[in-house]
This record gives C-alpha cells, sequence and structure tokens, in this order.
C-alpha cells in the first residue's frame, strides 16, 4: 500500500509552500480585491518561471513529463494561499483540454502554454445551471468560424486563448475548440462575482476561427473528459483553501479571550474545530482517490472525480462558514481576511457545476457500475 | 501512489490468503448462538497454525510480524464473517497492558492462553459514576495483609458472562485527588464475591454487564503497577482502545441503502431516481470511501515504516453516526414495514436502528471523540476541570 505522495512530491510541495508564503501572501489576494488589477502579473510570471505551468505537459511538447500527482500538490499549495493568478484556468483546464486533443491544435498551442506565452482559459456556460451539454446551444461553428457568447469564464480578461464548446452548425455535435483571444471578432465583457480576486468576463465571437480539439466527434467532444480531470485538481485547491480555514479559526480561537480564558477551550468551538479537521480528513483521503484515478487514468475517474469534488466542495463550504462564525463579529469584517475563503470556497464550488450535479454523477456512476 | 503491496507484503498476503481458504470456517459474525465455541475453536486453529495475535512476540504466542502484517492478515480474515469479537479485549488491551507491566511469569502463564483463545478476558473500567470521566471512579480497594479487597459495581462489561479474567481499576484512596488515589489489577472473574448481571439493551440484545464486588480478594501480586498508579496502567491500556475497537458501520452501509433505495418506489418511481435521495446517498458514498481511503493512508505509512498519523481518530465518530442515519433512511423508505419487527428480513433495519445508540457511545461517546481530535489533534485547551486537585471524596457527585 502506497497512498500518499512520495517524498520527491514533499519536497516539491515544501518548495511550494516557501515560495507561496513568501511571494504570494495573502495580501496579495487583498491587493487584487481592493485594487484595479485583473491579477497578480508579477506572482504569474514567477510562476511561469517556476516551470509549474509545464508541470505535467509532455516533454515532446515543451514540458518537463511530470504526472499529475505533482499539480495536485501544486493545486493543494495554491489553493491555501488564495494566489490571485490565473493557474487553474490554464493548466488544469486549458492546458488539459489541448493536451487531450488529437489534432494540430495541440502541437500549435500545448509548447506556448506549457512555457506560460499564453494564458489559457475554459469557456463553458451559457445559460444558468451546470455546464452540460443540453444547456449548451448558442455557439455555432460554420466552416471554421466560430460565433455565440458564453458567461461568465473566469480569467476571460487575461487569457491569450480559450477553449469554447460550440456546436457544429450542420451537425449539431457538440465539440471543444481552441480560439485565439487576440482574433478579431471577440468581445470582451468583464463581469463581477462573489470573488473579486479571480477575474471573470464574459466572451463574445462573431464569425471568430476556431480548430477542433477532435478530430472525430462523440461523447460531447471530451467535455465530460475535462471536467472530471480538472475537478480532482479544482478539489486539492478546495482541500489546500479549507484546511487554510481552519489553520485560521483555530490560531483565532486559541489567542481570543472570553469569560477569562481562550475561546478554544469552550466544547462549542472545540467541537466546531474538530468537525472541520473530520471533514478535512474525509476529503483529503477522497481527493487522494481522484488523484490515483487521475495520474493513472483509471476508469473509475468520473466516480473518483465525483467523490473528490463532493467531498473538498462540502469541506471547503464548512471550514470556511465556521472559520467566520469563529471569528464572530470581526469575521465578517472587510478587513479580516476570513471573506477572502469564505468567497472562493463558493466560487470553486460551482465553477464545473454545483454539489448537487456532482452528487448525481457519483450516483449515476455507481449505477452504470452495479448494472454492468 | 497506488493500493498494492511492495513484493513482500505481496507474498505474505498470498501466504495468509492460502491458509485462510484451506482453514477458514464457514460463519455468519458474532451473532449466532454458538459464536463463543466457534470463536475459541477458530483462535486455536490460528494460534496452533501461527496465525494469532501476529505482532506478539513469538515466545508469548505471537510470529514478531511487522505491523503491516497483522494488518494484512486481518484485511483477510475480515473478508470471512468468523466471530472474533470475544478476543478484542483480551488481545487489543489487557495484554499490551500485561506485557508493559505484569512480571515474567505472570506474562508466561497468561499471554499465550490470550494468544491461542483459551482464556477469554474482560475490561472493568466504566462505572455508573465513571463513563466519560472514567478517572472518577469509585469501586474502592482496600489493603488486606497479602491480599486486596474490593467492593462496588463496574458497568458495560463487554463479554463478563463468559470471560475468565478482568482487568480492573480501583480507588484505593479517596483522600488523594481524582486521578491519584487508582491501583489497576487482574484478576479472576470466578473469584468469590463476583457476580455478573447482564444488561438489557434497546435492542434486546444483552451485550453488556453490571458486574457487582461485593469483599473480593485480590492477591497483591496480580496488581499491574504501582498502589496509586493506576490511571497511567490505565492509560496504557486505553491508548490500545482505539485500535481493538472498530468503527461500528456494519451492515448499515452505503450499499444497504443503495440496494434499499433500487427497489422501493417513492411516487410510483424507484427512490434513488429522486434527486434528494441522490443527494443523500451520494454524501454517504463519501463519507465511506473517506475513511476507507483514509485507512489506507494509516496503511501506508505503517507500509513505510512509519507511525500513522492522527487521522484515525475520526473514524468511529464518521461510522457510528452514519449507520444510525442509513438505518434512520432505510425505515423511512419503508414506512410501516420499516418499522414491523415480525419479519425476520425486513428488520434488520428496525435492529440495527435500535442498536446503533450503543455505537455512537461505546468505545468514547461522540462528545468524547470530538473532544479527543480537538485536544489531541488539533491542539486545543482541556475544558474546564473543577475537580482537578481536589480530593476525590470532596468532589461533589449528582450521579447514582
Amino acid at each position: 500500500m502506497n497512498f500518499e505522495f512520495s517524498a520527491e512530491q514533499n519536497l516539491l510541495r515544501e518548495q511550494a509552500v516557501g515560495f507561496l508564503s513568501d511571494r504570494a501572501p495573502l495580501s496579495v489576494a487583498r491587493r487584487v480585491l481592493d485594487g484595479d488589477e485583473t491579477h497578480a502579473s508579477d506572482v504569474w510570471q514567477e510562476i511561469v518561471n517556476l516551470g509549474w505551468t509545464a508541470t505535467a505537459v509532455p516533454e515532446s511538447h515543451g514540458g518537463f513529463g511530470f504526472g499529475h500527482l505533482e499539480l495536485c500538490v501544486l493545486a493543494e499549495e495554491l489553493g491555501r494561499s488564495l494566489a490571485p493568478v490565473p493557474f487553474s484556468s490554464s493548466v488544469y483546464l486549458a492546458t488539459e483540454a489541448v493536451a487531450g486533443a488529437d489534432s494540430l491544435v495541440r502541437d500549435d498551442w500545448l509548447p506556448r502554454l506549457a512555457v506560460g506565452e499564453v494564458i489559457g482559459c475554459v469557456a463553458l456556460y451559457e445559460v444558468t445551471g451546470a455546464p452540460k451539454p443540453d444547456r449548451m446551444k448558442g455557439c455555432t461553428v460554420t466552416d471554421g468560424r466560430l460565433s455565440g457568447r458564453k458567461r461568465w469564464i473566469t480569467d476571460g480578461d487575461i487569457a491569450d486563448m480559450a477553449v469554447v464548446a460550440a456546436r457544429d452548425a450542420v451537425t449539431g455535435d457538440l465539440g471543444l475548440y481552441a480560439v485565439d483571444l487576440g482574433s478579431d471578432g471577440v468581445g470582451r465583457f468583464t463581469v463581477e462575482t462573489i470573488d473579486p480576486t479571480r477575474n471573470h468576463a464574459d466572451l463574445s465571437f462573431d464569425n471568430v476561427p476556431a480548430s477542433p480539439l477532435m478530430t472525430s466527434t462523440g461523447e460531447a467532444g471530451g467535455l465530460r473528459r475535462l471536467l472530471d480531470r480538472a475537478a480532482v485538481l479544482f478539489a486539492f485547491e478546495q482541500l489546500g483553501g479549507a484546511e487554510a480555514s481552519l489553520n485560521m479559526a483555530r490560531d483565532y480561537a486559541l489567542g481570543r479571550y472570553a469569560f477569562g480564558r481562550p475561546i478554544a477551550g469552550y466544547q462549542a468551538i472545540k467541537h466546531k474545530l474538530a468537525r472541520m479537521y473530520v471533514a478535512i480528513q474525509l476529503a483529503r483521503s477522497n481527493c487522494y482517490y481522484g488523484a490515483w484515478a487521475l495520474a493513472t487514468d483509471a476508469p473509475e475517474l468520473p466516480l473518483a472525480a465525483a467523490t473528490a469534488r463532493v467531498s473538498a466542495s462540502q469541506a471547503y463550504r464548512e471550514c470556511t462558514e465556521e472559520n467566520i462564525q469563529i471569528h464572530g463579529g470581526m469575521g465578517f469584517t472587510w478587513e479580516f481576511d476570513c471573506h477572502l475563503f469564505y468567497r472562493r470556497a463558493k466560487l470553486l464550488s460551482v465553477n464545473l457545476g454545483g454539489e448537487y450535479d456532482w452528487k448525481h454523477q457519483l450516483i449515476s456512476c455507481i449505477e452504470a457500475d452495479q448494472a454492468a | 501512489m497506488d493500493f498494492d503491496d511492495t513484493l513482500e507484503e505481496a507474498s505474505f498476503r498470498a501466504q495468509a490468503r492460502t491458509w485462510l481458504t484451506e482453514n477458514a470456517p464457514d460463519h455468519e459474525g458474532d451473532h449466532t448462538d454458538d459464536f463463543l465455541d466457534v470463536a475459541k475453536a477458530w483462535q486455536k486453529a490460528k494460534y496452533d497454525a501461527g496465525w494469532a495475535c501476529l505482532s506478539w512476540p513469538k515466545e508469548w504466542g505471537g510470529r514478531d510480524a511487522t505491523p503491516v502484517e497483522a494488518k494484512i492478515f486481518a484485511d483477510e480474515e475480515a473478508r470471512y464473517k468468523l466471530p472474533v469479537g470475544p478476543f478484542l479485549i483480551g488481545q487489543g488491551m489487557a495484554a499490551p497492558t500485561m506485557m508493559a507491566y505484569a512480571s515474567e511469569e505472570q506474562k508466561a502463564r497468561y499471554l499465550p492462553k490470550l494468544a491461542s483463545g483459551e482464556e477469554v478476558w474482560c475490561q472493568l473500567f466504566s462505572e455508573p459514576a465513571g463513563g466519560s470521566d472514567l478517572a472518577a471512579l469509585r469501586t474502592r480497594s482496600v489493603r488486606d495483609g497479602d491480599d486486596w479487597v474490593v467492593n462496588g459495581q463496574k458497568i458495560w462489561t463487554s463479554g463478563a458472562h463468559y470471560s475468565d479474567l478482568g482487568i480492573l481499576v480501583t480507588r484505593s484512596d479517596p483522600s488523594l485527588p481524582k486521578h491519584m488515589g487508582l491501583t489497576y489489577f487482574f484478576l479472576d472473574m470466578r473469584s468469590a464475591g463476583v457476580e455478573v448481571k447482564p444488561i438489557k439493551q434497546i435492542s434486546g440484545q444483552s451485550n453488556f454487564n453490571e458486574v457487582y464486588f461485593t469483599d473480593v480478594r485480590i492477591p497483591d501480586n496480580q496488581r499491574l503497577g504501582a498502589v496509586g498508579d493506576g490511571w497511567r496502567v490505565a492509560l496504557t491500556t486505553l491508548m490500545n482502545e482505539r485500535a481493538a475497537i472498530g468503527g461500528g458501520g456494519g451492515t448499515m452501509n452505503f450499499q444497504t441503502a443503495f440496494d434499499l433505495a433500487g427497489e422501493v418506489d417513492l411516487d410510483g418511481q424507484p427512490a434513488i431516481t429522486d434527486r434528494g435521495v441522490r443527494g443523500q446517498l451520494a454524501d454517504w458514498y463519501c463519507k465511506e470511501k473517506g475513511l476507507e481511503f483514509t485507512g489506507a493512508r494509516s496503511q501506508s505509512a505503517l507500509s513505510r515504516g512509519e507511525t500513522p498519523g492522527p487521522e484515525n481518530s475520526i473514524g468511529k465518530l464518521v461510522a457510528a453516526k452514519q449507520a444510525q442515519d442509513i438505518a434512520s433512511f432505510c425505515i423511512e423508505l419503508l414506512g410501516m414495514t420499516g418499522v414491523s419487527m415480525d419479519h425476520e428480513e425486513l428488520s434488520a433495519y428496525a435492529e440495527a436502528y435500535l442498536g446503533a445508540p450503543g455505537s455512537r457511545i461505546a468505545g468514547g461517546s461522540d462528545e468524547i471523540m470530538l473532544n479527543i481530535i480537538a485536544e489531541r489533534v488539533l491542539g486545543l485547551p482541556q475544558d474546564i476541570r473543577v475537580d482537578k486537585g481536589v480530593p476525590f471524596n470532596e468532589v461533589p457527585t449528582g450521579a447514582k
């Protein structure tokens, strides 16, 4: 049994912790929250220089060719730091999508994404509800040109390229298309969300050149697989954020006195913190299951991804809600950092479809397994 | 990251599996009338073949196996529904205490018979006034020549009615503060003055007993640790308790709920088509898998020769409540059928529901488990203890 990260992977974690605590403390997230920046471009450049964007990209395409376990380690630490950078959009989503392409798109975009020359994003949403094929009707591709509008795209103002879910105008098949966002006919409309430390925009496309990722269609053009793979990586971000919130709550409770002693000594607070710990341990173990499935491309990936996703969303929600509760009145002030995690928790809980959709997928996977 | 055995582990597992295939009898858990005889025969068979108490030294009937080998055998053995319950306390809690505190002669006399299943032990700790606050126990021991004379009452003693021996904590000096006046013994359960009365639980079963002591004489050489040092000895026992007592999920697991939700109709459709039901099932799946993979993380630590982290302390807390919730859910799906106790197959849910409260209390209540996580894992302050430093006989009491 070897169900833990390796010594080398933990060394990478130490380096990541060192870098992020030095260069991306919470004050950087707050700088973006209170200022006009779309993201911390200085931190992003350093992350690119460290080669993190190339982590799981094959060496043939300019990457380091590490597995996805290394990416999971980085995701957890980025989640803990709340670093306001487009890493998740560009790496978990755009790079993953492009790496899975069987067309020239792969050779064209993957090396540039790997070295951070371009920032990628993924455009899925059109209407309210989880990003499912039946809710994607408004973007169509005719003769290699995309028209339509996508909504709520994380890092939509920052990205140089987008992977867009759109339908072939003739066949009606849904597929993923690579689009250069510098092209004529692309419109960007900044959108405010609950988490201003992460940029969001709507994107409009008017006859914009678009290249299909897959030469053949089917299974909604790899959309499901992309969401499953990204869900595991986001789950690690959620896990890191949840643990940071627990630590923040614990530290505050130990230092905050009421009725003559630290509030951390009262069972109402102790048991809250203990339950946060329980939620995190369950999520961590399920995240490892997801990591294993992602790294080995196991047939269990859809189930493992859903399990990790649901657990991590729940842990992050519980830990961020209770972190504010334990901080009392100061917890809901702008000045204290609790709300940074509270905002991020809700954003990450819905960015790939909400908890109820993932629970539905989880049970559907088990039904399919047991019917087989 | 993988779930695979190392070469050595795989070879050990194959060896264990082969032996079990050839020797393990068919059985259905701890709930048959003959379970004690079956359990003893099975324990003896393991002992004779060198598969009992694997991590113990060979001289006491073990195999000098590594913790990971012991875990592998336990996992393989668990695939058969063999009754091992009667030995959990003796082998898991009494034995480590005996190893730490008994004389060499006593270890040679008692440990091999614990390993072979010839002698069954019970744990005489909890009292009517000393449950979660275990050190508040009042069973009195008074020195009399070479013996001690014990008077008082214990409660929640699993298996006392079929045990040969017991480990016992008593109060030898009530004028000292709570934790300081305790003394620890082991005794023959057939000693004169020991009376065992089964407790009828709400499930109708009797897994626990009250044990009364009336002028019971225990030789001083059966004292473990120094006079007044019983709390420290008890901690040795208790440190092994969480390892010995399992999660207790039993049959009320995710699969049970999933299967029933596929069979029972809600509004003309199988319940499992209902989004609320699916969400509930998904929650339970995540918790069950979370515990399973937490176990895999602990086992990985053993595999690497490391001590598992504190993450396993969440197991009983999560599993016991979940079993109760699942039993409740199944009954709700079945309606009045679910609360009928006259149908053997369907009454399993109601029986589990009645048994579940006990699992949330035995071996440390939910609240004690949360305190353990808060204090030992998260390093939070202990609760206020107004009895700290106060002579025990001056501490206010309200329990009967």
